[in-house]
């Protein structure tokens, strides 16, 4: 499905992190695999060092306290947010909405729209996509996409598929409306046959949490874990992005009629640096087009991983100067988007380190 | 240049490559060692090995694994 956007544009960022490191060297020793092959392994998919949460700390905890220092540092007013898209799934309860638990926790005004999407990596292209068609109404000025998961705390410490690649955080995404009038260019995929690739099996009405859905299970290749925590087909989802992604892409910039030479970067989801490599390949898209280094320093952060691309590379860059991007995610729905568009000029784009009270 | 035997060694040096005619179903190569596989295989043929080859099947024995390869564009 293809969308045509006009007249909007991001106008600030933050990258909200919870101080808490881990670091893959350290955390061999829970696989159940030789260290030998874990090392190899590191140097191919990029595990190196991720941020998680302490226990108890929910999404809702990183995103107020990124807004409110972004309220504190003058860079955001209360005021003007008409709209709370959360995008996330790991929510801090089923009700109410999380996004609903950060406006009332924030004090923001009762004349504004706070809604929840369930989206995993695709979600911040596709919550892109929302905010611009909030947008459309006059009422609505300035939207506040927020993307993020705690994923580290539904991932078995035994399974080697998944674990050493979970990184949590949050990203705050302000989008308004541009006198540029420039065209953003957009497309989106969803296909619920392959929703099982990527699922959390238990803890929802289907299947409650009980002691049973809790026990560790052999899944194969020595990986262990239970119903309750997030189970990852990784053959099945590398074969999903490698068949869909680059068709996606190349579909893109044939509408928008343009071609990778003129792209300065991709902005993609990374789930480790062997597939954003292989995709590069596929595209022929330089390695330098396509950063992949979010992966090593802060893990697969789900649907924020995007925004942290641009905080990682181009933190001071996108607030002087325009860039012509293609993002792209991909993940569990299975569902897969991409965005054409001009990136830059934004009035902020910050890091926000998280630091759990006791 | 090393050949896919000893390429197959260092990966996982316990198991006699020659002696199976089904890595996968001998337990001799999971997916994760299948990755490691094609990042040393593209390093050393200087190849790219596409990401929709990546395939079970493409490397259950050294024949598969050298038609893949030459399929890629290695000169073996």
């Amino acid at each position: 499905m293809n969308f045509k956007f006009r007249g909007k544009r991001i106008s600030g960022m933050a990258v909200v992190l919870p101080e808490r490191e881990l670091s893959f060297l350290e955390e061999m020793k829970n696989f159940n695999f030789p260290e030998a092959r874990s090392l190899k392994l590191k140097e191919v998919m990029g595990y190196n060092k991720r941020r998680v949460v302490e226990p108890g700390c929910c999404v809702s905890d990183l995103a107020v306290h990124g807004l409110q220092q972004l309220f504190d540092r003058g860079l955001l007013k209360k005021e003007e947010i008409d709209a709370i898209l959360l995008v996330t799934q790991t929510a801090d309860h089923f009700m109410p909405s999380t996004s609903s638990l950060i406006q009332g926790r924030l004090g923001l005004k009762q004349d504004m729209l706070c809604l929840d999407l369930n989206l995993a990596c695709a979600g911040f292209v596709i919550g892109l996509m929302q905010a611009f068609m909030l947008l459309e109404q006059e009422s609505v000025k300035k939207v506040v996409l927020i993307n993020g998961d705690v994923l580290s705390r539904k991932a078995s410490p035994k399974d080697r598929n998944i674990y050493p690649l979970i990184g949590d955080a949050v990203s705050i995404t302000v989008v308004e409306r541009d006198a540029s009038n420039a065209t953003i260019h957009a497309n989106l995929h969803m296909d619920g046959t392959r929703a099982e690739t990527l699922i959390i099996p238990a803890g929802g009405m289907r299947m409650p949490s009980t002691p049973e859905t809790a026990k560790l299970e052999d899944v194969g290749d020595n990986n262990l874990l239970a119903k309750d925590h997030v189970f990852m087909d990784g053959s099945a989802v590398f074969n999903f992005v490698q068949t869909e992604v680059p068709p996606m892409i190349e579909s893109l910039l044939a509408t928008a009629g343009t071609t990778v030479e003129h792209i300065d970067y991709f902005l993609c989801h990374q789930p480790n640096r062997f597939m954003l490599q292989k995709l590069a390949d596929k595209m022929k898209i330089p390695y330098e087009k396509m950063p992949n280094n979010v992966v090593e320093n802060y893990g697969n952060t789900g649907s924020a991983t995007i925004p942290m691309v641009i905080a990682l590379n181009f933190q001071e860059r996108v607030q002087r100067e325009k860039m012509r991007v293609c993002m792209a995610g991909f993940g569990g729905g299975l569902a897969w988007a991409s965005m054409l568009m001009e990136l830059g000029a934004m009035d902020f784009n910050t890091t926000i380190e998280y630091k759990q009270k006791s | 240049m090393k050949s896919i035997a000893e390429i197959l060694k260092e990966i996982r040096p316990e198991f006699d490559f020659t002696a199976s005619q089904d890595f996968i179903s001998d337990g001799m190569l999971d997916s994760f060692d299948i990755v490691t596989l094609v990042s040393a295989l593209d390093k050393n043929f200087g190849v790219s090995i596409p990401g929709t080859e990546i395939l079970p099947e493409n490397f259950m024995s050294i024949p598969t694994i050298e038609a893949l390869l030459v399929k890629s564009g290695a000169k073996l």
